[in-house]
């Protein structure tokens, strides 16, 4: 039975309940914010998801929980918000009235100078201390991985960020006191009806579940998917494309599970990389670390696994490892499925094996062999909130001394992501030695010829590419030498 | 600032005089989302939003352009080219006239605004702009600076050389002698707040522009000038600026001239507000530089001479590039006292977005060429950096010595820096890590550990001798309250709270009975840009002018009225003594007022001793130096440049702090900005002249977890200022910037140990993963050749 259907968004804008009609598929929160609410409080600093100055907290039912999370209201669509609390600068108010704890821990720490940015730190600062009252620096940093400063050279917010607490308890915090009546009033707005505002060029669909869903793409297979809006709010703010239709996936809870599956773990299509986070690091701790280096604390909110392998980015940071570990991904077009490998997806530049109205419904990941090696190293000109200049993904089984088995791929080496075939073939059936890695080293340019660019030159992307087989033959050795550098003990 | 604060009529000191740590005005505003920058202004009902069009090749001939579809697309009500200019097409700050409004006939830059569109809203402008369909006649462009000739390549302005000495006798003389060559890049500023201005049409030819700009002034001037009205019918305002950092000196003049013209011509508001990526495209940055050097010196590692060329990517015009590559060669010394020096400056044209002024201001370019020359000297004669640079620098103060003449021929009477460098040594404890380090790196085969430790001296004042004077307004009003205003721009650096701070003190009232207001011309005229770091020096001193010319006339009412001799009236804190009676101020201010007494001033402050023959290469031309030293550890991968910020001691000299908190904050802010310029921070342009580095997804500025994990910064307690500047503070705005070349010296001490340091890394920057390893590989092979 088809879902009824409504004509207007619903959602709460800190204690009020917004009704819109008038949504147009670009439209963006930053914009409704600043211009149509006149809460000025919230920045534009680039438009691109990479500063955070206009962080704004979403709140959304996931898993029956009101979950509070900072994302980017320049990239966040306003069709994207149905069911969900936004929470704005202008929200935040202490106990007695006053400046909140996060706010007056600031004043005191000298943590602002043009104050441009602050407002997002104080949103950061604050979806973190609701978590954690009491972070460590290396919360903190991850934390604000997504917040960019021009002024203070942060180290008096990150002194603020680690005084918080000493200025209020986070249990009576406002939004914690009436998280109940909250969560009731999202419940209430969650209607099981499917959303489709406007018409021709300005058509947006906000389906009622993951079947009606599919039936939209199918009626309209050239309609734009966007579920965490990531790189298509950059379609809009940068390069001004249409997108209209628009079917926005981000409220299919459906689409939210991660699970244990057939020896490994199925992720679906639209949970975020925050929402991932924890389940791949405690079943693959490699990837936690990872997971941890794409964008900021706020794409991490937003963005999805999916939508990372559907867009087919060669630069993209969960490809390669899931190709290394023999990840395969689930199709569908209405009712039908297809399953095939991960690395058979990615065709060529900018060319996926994806049909006319068909999805990435989910992805399957085995797990490592339990007597295998497996680990991912990213390379960017920053350490954090960078994009890839090269990363390799390596899964290797080592027995009696020898390469029993190697899957190995990288990210930003080539058009696409991709396995260093000629390299496995020269380790597999070979001592794991020095030698051995020197030799799989000469035939890195069989696999990969890649291109110069902003990010790095080709003959850097290929030298740090080789040397990061060494590292890894350096950590499944247990050398006594370092190798790595960290910031902080991974944990 | 509270409206009815309650004053201590019986403190023993005001609250929130000088040499406090307040915390900035702003700061409650600031993050509660309050704090009012221009985008946050309430539009004046009809406000219309412009976009701009920009070119799409580096240089070329435009031979038609049709924006026919531009006009027609929805919302479009106008679009400006350079032929709706009413006075001059020009915004150039040099008095070259080179620096169009929009490109008349030809453009020089990929990225150079050739027209202007008006809109109902921003969308819709910025949508139109695309649909222009502009063809050009190419022509071939200089992009990159690194292959040119300094000698023979068009030069944007006129250059400068300082010599003192005979620098070529010397070198050629000497025991030994290394010549080289460093690339250094430039920056961009990448305040939070792009550049924007909102213009309010008035009566008659007047216009209201407020305009995130840094020199509220000029961009009046340049408003005037291209409107062809006088000055006077234009009045600029800024209250804030969210980010600054030189980038918005003369760079914010072209968004408040085109909204100004659009205002004028349709008779509505109109707002201009840059996307990130066209501020980044098309406005200027830090130069980057070429630095060639020959340097001769002795086997002690004494240096006798050096010969530099510092030649620099104007970009297409000339905007501030002369006076950028002079401050670069003015600080081509650093600390150290070079006995024969030539140097000189190539100012060079490039069809690429022209550069402007960057805290510092060539400053830390020039302050990076000498370190680079000690680091050769030291590689050379087989010595800890360290030791070379001790070993030349300038006499101490006080000394007798002969070795305290800078290469501009001005005397350096007050240099610290041994002071300052004993002590952070012992507090670094530099020699006890530098063992560690070695011992360290010869047992670790991978991971390299590095440490430096590098001196600072900045040259304080404009060299434009005439932007060395500001003005300030002070109003009493008679209830007691201070109306506070001046020329100076607040960009987060705290200089209203700073300079209120100074008249507080100069009343000995609390800082909440004075309110800081938003910088205006229409309050102060003939302002200088905020910039050279001189913002609290010259605005603190007009305010204190403006507070003292009031305080004298209370006081000659007070011993009228009282009948006490003058000396007999003394203002305490939030009152005021008058023989044997104490008067609270507001209750003396209220009887002046009833008195007929005026209760306000204009101040006004030059700053005396300076000055500057730019054709001789010889002045005073700093009023003072501000020193500090900051020591740097890193790790590095050297399989992959990777590289981690271990630890960093900074101590930095700002003379008797206005503020030491705000002080502090700047000393961190720059010191991170700094080491972004030298290390993540990259500007890419392609070989077709576009800048592929035009966003933060590109260009990659320093986040919280770049910062060193181990991060102690402190005052010198015992340095005050040598001249009698503001409450003996010095500024602080840009000296501690090159503080972050500690972090490339380390980076490279790092790279030379692959090679037991016997091979001068010759580390360029940006010192990316990528340099570093590839200076690695290149290291590892000359030492194995």
């Amino acid at each position: 039975m088809a879902a009824p259907i409504r004509r207007e968004i619903r959602f709460l804008l800190n204690g009020e309940t917004v009704t819109l009609s008038d949504v147009r598929p670009d439209d963006l929160l930053l914009d409704f914010l600043r211009l149509r609410r006149s809460l000025r409080g919230t920045k534009e600093g680039c438009a691109e998801g990479d500063c955070g100055a206009c962080t704004v907290l979403v709140g959304r039912l996931l898993d029956g929980e009101l979950v509070y999370e900072t994302v980017n209201a320049c990239i966040r669509f306003v069709g994207s918000l149905d069911a969900c609390h936004v929470v704005t600068i202008e929200h935040l108010r202490g106990e007695n009235g006053g400046l909140h704890p996060v706010q007056q821990a600031l004043v005191d720490s000298h943590g602002s100078q043009c104050g441009f940015c602050t407002p997002g730190f104080v949103l950061s600062l604050y979806a973190l201390w609701m978590r954690e009252p009491n972070p460590s620096d290396a919360r903190i940093e991850k934390a604000l991985q997504g917040n960019l400063c021009r002024c203070t050279g942060y180290e008096p917010i990150m002194r603020a960020a680690r005084a918080i607490s000493s200025y209020g308890d986070a249990g009576r915090d406002p939004l914690a006191l009436e998280r109940a009546d909250l969560k009731a009033r999202l419940i209430d707005l969650k209607d099981g009806a499917r959303v489709e505002i406007g018409s021709g060029k300005d058509r947006l669909i906000v389906p009622a579940s993951v079947e009606d869903f599919a039936d939209a793409l199918v009626a309209e297979p050239q309609a734009t998917v966007v579920a965490g809006s990531t790189d298509v709010g950059l379609w809009v703010t940068k390069q001004m494309r249409d997108i209209s239709p628009v079917i926005f996936i981000g409220g299919l809870a459906e689409l939210q599970t991660i699970t244990d599956h057939e020896n490994g773990i199925r992720i679906g299509a639209g949970v975020s990389y925050s929402q991932a986070r924890e389940f791949l690091a405690q079943r693959i701790p490699a990837l936690g670390p990872l997971v941890d280096r794409i964008g900021g604390e706020q794409v991490r909110n937003m963005g999805t696994i999916g939508g990372n392998i559907a867009n087919g980015s060669p630069i993209g940071d969960t490809p390669p490892p899931l190709i290394a570990l023999g990840a395969s991904l689930t199709l569908r077009r209405g009712n039908d499925r297809r399953c095939i490998p991960l690395e058979d997806y990615f065709l060529a530049y900018g060319k996926q094996d994806r049909q006319p109205g068909e999805f990435v419904e989910s992805v399957h990941v085995p797990y490592p062999a339990e007597d295998g090696h497996f680990a991912v190293y990213k390379i960017s000109k920053r350490r954090d909130e960078d994009i890839t200049a090269a990363l390799g993904a390596f899964n290797v089984q080592i027995r009696d001394g020898v390469v029993a088995s190697a899957r190995i791929a990288y990210g930003g080496m080539a058009a696409t992501p991709k396995r260093a075939k000629a390299v496995e073939e020269a380790l597999i059936g070979k001592p794991w030695s020095e030698e051995t890695v020197a030799a799989a080293q000469e035939v890195y340019a069989i696999d990969y010829q890649p291109l110069t660019d902003m990010r790095a030159s080709a003959q850097y992307r290929l030298l740090a590419s080789k040397n990061l087989l060494l590292r890894f033959y350096l950590e499944t050795t247990g050398t006594s030498q370092p190798f790595k550098i960290k910031r902080y003990e991974e944990a | 600032m509270g409206n009815h604060p309650v004053q201590d009529l019986k403190a023993a000191r005001i609250k929130g005089g000088v040499h406090t740590s307040e915390r900035h005005d702003s700061a409650h505003k600031h993050v509660s989302g309050a704090a009012i920058y221009i985008d946050d202004i309430a539009e004046p009902a009809g406000t219309l939003h412009a976009g701009l069009g920009f070119s799409t090749v580096a240089h070329g001939v435009i031979k038609s352009m049709d924006l026919s579809e531009v006009r027609r697309a929805p919302g479009v009500v106008t679009v400006l080219t350079a032929q709706d200019v009413p006075g001059v097409n020009d915004i150039s700050p040099s008095g070259m006239n080179d620096d169009p409004i929009l490109a008349d006939g030809k453009v020089e830059f990929h990225g150079q605004p050739i027209f202007c569109v008006i809109a109902e809203t921003r969308h819709q402008a910025r949508r139109a702009a695309r649909l222009a369909r502009v063809e050009y006649e190419e022509l071939p462009g200089v992009i990159d600076i690194w292959d040119l000739d300094a000698e023979s390549h068009k030069q944007v302005f006129t250059p400068l050389t300082l010599k003192r000495g005979d620098a070529p006798e010397a070198i050629a003389k000497a025991p030994r002698r290394v010549k080289g060559r460093m690339r250094l890049g430039g920056q961009d500023h990448f305040y939070l707040e792009g550049q924007i201005s909102l213009a309010v049409p008035g009566e008659d030819d007047e216009v209201t522009v407020y305009c995130s700009t840094q020199g509220p002034s000029e961009t009046q001037h340049m408003i005037a000038q291209a409107l062809g009205v006088a000055s006077h019918a234009v009045t600029v305002e800024i209250r804030r600026m969210g980010g600054g950092f030189g980038g918005k000196e003369t760079q914010a003049n072209q968004t408040a001239v085109l909204a100004a013209i659009a205002a004028k011509k349709l008779g509505r508001p109109v707002k201009l507000r840059l996307d990130r990526d066209e501020d980044m495209m098309a406005t200027g940055k830090r130069h980057d530089f070429a630095i060639d050097y020959d340097i001769g010196f002795d086997d002690e590692g004494r240096i006798l001479g050096v010969d530099y060329t510092f030649a620099l990517r104007a970009g297409f015009s000339a905007d501030l590039s002369g006076p950028v590559g002079d401050r670069a060669l003015f600080h081509c010394d650093n600390t150290y006292f070079f006995p024969h020096v030539v140097a000189k400056s190539a100012l060079l044209k490039t069809n690429t977005v022209s550069n402007t002024a960057f805290r510092g201001f060539g400053g830390p370019q020039g302050m990076v060429g000498a370190e680079r020359v000690i680091e050769e000297v030291a590689f050379a004669v087989g010595k800890d950096p360290l030791e070379i640079r001790k070993l030349n620098f300038y006499d101490p103060m006080g000394s007798e010595g002969e070795r305290n003449v800078t290469p501009y021929h001005q005397k350096v009477e007050d240099c610290i820096i041994q002071q300052i460098v004993a002590e952070l040594e012992e507090k670094a404890d530099y020699a006890g890590r530098r063992r560690e380090i070695a011992a360290f790196n010869a047992n670790s085969r991978y991971i390299k550990r590095g440490l430096a430790l590098t001196p600072v001296k900045f040259g304080i004042s404009f060299t434009k001798t005439e932007s060395n004077q500001a003005g300030a307004l002070v109003h009493v009003y008679a209830d007691g309250s201070v109306h506070m205003n001046h020329g100076g721009t607040e960009m987060g650096q705290g200089l209203h709270l700073k300079v209120a701070q100074v008249v507080a003190e100069e009343f000995q009232i609390d800082l909440d009975r004075v309110r800081i207001t938003a910088t205006t011309t229409g309050k102060v005229p003939n302002t200088s840009p905020t910039a050279a770091s001189s913002g609290a020096d010259l605005n603190g001193m007009a305010a204190q002018n403006a507070a003292r010319q009031i305080k004298k006339r209370l006081i000659d009412f007070a011993a009228d009225k009282f009948g006490v001799p003058h000396e007999q009236v003394v203002f305490l804190p939030n009152r005021v003594r008058v023989g044997n009676q104490e008067i609270p101020f507001n209750e003396i201010v209220r009887l002046a007022y009833m008195s007929r007494v005026q209760l306000s001033a204009a101040g006004f402050y030059k700053t005396p001793k300076i000055h500057w023959d730019r054709s001789a290469g010889k002045g005073h031309a700093f009023y003072y130096f501000a020193y500090g030293a900051a020591c740097s550890e890193v790790s590095v991968d050297t399989l992959t440049g990777e590289y981690v910020l271990e630890r960093t001691d900074i101590l930095h000299d700002v003379g008797r702090s206005l503020n030491p908190a705000i002080d502090l904050g700047q000393i961190e802010g720059g010191f991170i900005q700094g080491a972004g310029w030298l290390t993540t921070e990259e500007l890419v342009w392609d070989d077709k002249g576009r800048l592929r580095t035009h966003g933060p997804s590109t260009y990659k500025i320093p986040l919280a977890s770049d910062r060193p994990k181990i991060f102690n910064v402190a005052l010198t307690d015992w340095s005050q200022a040598y001249e009698p500047t503001i409450h003996r503070s010095k500024a602080v705005g840009e000296p501690p910037l090159p503080l972050g070349i500690s972090v490339l010296h380390a980076l490279s001490d790092a790279v030379a140990s692959v090679c037991d340091h016997k091979v001068c890394p010759r580390l360029d920057a940006p010192a990316t993963p990528e340099r570093v390893l590839m200076t690695i590989e290149r290291l590892k092979a000359e030492a194995g050749r």
